[in-house]
């Protein structure tokens, strides 16, 4: 009896080394050549979007004439952090909303401008600037109970099988990354880089685009790019990769 | 494994409104009757085995094809694959392997139903249709040597 106490508390010490994060940004899956690539502003294709998101911040819009920096002023301040913590509970629709909703309600309600197409390059621009300012900030989803129905949907898609391959993100993404799907590594689905510089895309592109990638692999119906499973879904990764560092704009294969 | 499913005896319901599938007895953990009635061709299940937009499989086996690059390792490799099991237990993992094992990676290249979301160009289809089926079988049985690369 004492000797099986022992052993529990000697496990239980023995637990935290366990525990070490296994969580690996699809990063760490990349080769060096696109590693440096990400690291070096110089050469990372997506900081031509922030800069072109820098320009937009500043510049009025819409029927008010107002820019987003009228209202949020230097957003190395006021949006520091913010990428980090979407989606969040729009209050006034009392629904989840990710950070390009939030973009384009700005654009709409506050500037009175035309709302920005969903994957277009005003707001994918806009998502980056936006974005960069959270850069190396640990991912830090809202403590919000709320977001706790949206969560549990994204965490039940995540897990569904889809598509005439029937297969379920899980499948691929828990249980075999690490692994090859043909050539391709599979990561571990972690939306720490978004938006990002897929150098298959040749451009820019959001994390629902990258579902709607790995759904058309699935001969599976896509999810709309701002639907409420699209939402649901990001909601799920963000809180699954809580703690782990924002890259935007990262680059991948 | 498949002991359990060895006194099942399941019979796909035919779906009009679609393709129809040809019905199938699954006993003893194997469908021992052709699909078709038609011996494969086992050139053509090769063909069918390598090609990535048709068969898949090198997305995730390996396999005696020195001349493909890129094949996936998230399944056993299918060298010797005729010396492992019988025609009829090949055919039941072909047709759908989550008859095997539930929880298969593995897509059920002969069903069409009780699958979600399916996009509209491949709903109600088949990944490959009966005498593919009997091809490529006729192609793995043929995969003998277990030691072949
Ligand atoms: C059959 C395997 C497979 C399935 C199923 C799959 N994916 Fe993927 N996924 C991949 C591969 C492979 C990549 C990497 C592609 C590349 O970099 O070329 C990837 C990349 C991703 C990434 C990008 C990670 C990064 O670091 O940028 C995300 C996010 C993702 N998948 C989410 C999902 C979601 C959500 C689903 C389900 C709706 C899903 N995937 C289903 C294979 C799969
Ligand atoms: C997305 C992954 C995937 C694809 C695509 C796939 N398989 Fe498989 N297959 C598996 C896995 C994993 C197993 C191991 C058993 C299991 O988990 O069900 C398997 C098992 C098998 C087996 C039994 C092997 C043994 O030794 O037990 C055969 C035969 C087979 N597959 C043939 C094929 C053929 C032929 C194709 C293409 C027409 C194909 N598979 C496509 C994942 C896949």
């Amino acid at each position: 009896m004492n000797r099986l106490a022992c052993l529990v508390v000697v496990i239980g010490m023995a637990l935290p080394a366990f525990a070490q994060d296994a969580r690996k940004s699809g990063f760490d899956y990349m080769g060096p050549d696109t590693q440096a690539m990400q690291k070096d502003d110089l050469a990372n294709p997506g900081m031509l979007s922030v800069l072109e998101g820098e320009t937009l911040w500043n510049t009025p819009t819409g029927k008010a004439q107002k820019s987003c920096a009228a209202c949020h002023g230097d957003a190395t301040q006021s949006m520091k952090g913010v990428a980090a913590r979407y989606p969040a509970m729009d209050d006034k629709t009392q629904s989840a909303i990710d950070l390009a909703g939030r973009i384009i309600q700005c654009r709409v309600e506050r500037q009175e401008a035309p709302a920005p197409q969903r994957e277009g390059r005003e707001l994918l621009s806009l998502s980056a600037f936006v974005g960069r300012q959270s850069r190396d900030m640990p991912i830090s989803p809202p403590q919000d109970a709320k977001l706790a129905a949206t969560r549990a949907q994204g965490a039940a898609l995540y897990s569904a099988r889809m598509g005439q391959l029937n297969f379920s993100c899980a499948q691929c993404h828990d249980d075999n990354a690490g692994g090859h799907l043909g050539a391709a590594p599979i990561p571990q689905a972690h939306p720490n880089g978004y938006p990002l510089y897929r150098l298959e895309w040749q451009s820019l592109g959001s994390l629902q685009r990258r579902f709607r990638n790995c759904m058309s692999g699935m001969r599976a119906e896509p999810f709309a790019a701002g639907s409420t499973e699209a939402i649901a879904l990001e909601a799920f990764l963000m809180e699954r990769a809580a703690g782990m560092k924002l890259e935007t704009p990262a680059v991948r294969p | 494994m498949w002991r359990l499913l060895g006194l099942l005896a399941v019979l796909v319901s035919f779906d009009a409104s679609a393709q129809t599938l040809v019905p199938y007895r699954i006993e003893n953990g194997a469908i021992t009757q052709s699909l078709t009635g038609v011996k494969g061709d086992a050139a053509k299940g090769r063909a069918i085995v390598v090609e990535r937009q048709k068969g898949l499989c090198l997305l995730c086996h390996s396999g005696p094809f020195p001349e493909e690059r890129f094949q996936g390792d998230l399944a056993p490799s299918l060298a010797g694959t005729g010396s492992r099991m019988s025609e009829g237990e090949i055919r039941l993992r072909m047709v759908d392997s989550t008859k095997v094992n539930e929880k298969t990676i593995m897509p059920p290249y002969y069903r069409s139903e009780g699958l979600e979301r399916v996009a509209a160009n491949y709903k109600a289809k088949t990944l490959l249709n009966a005498q593919e089926i009997e091809d490529v079988i006729a192609f793995l049985v043929s995969l003998k040597d277990d030691t072949q690369k």
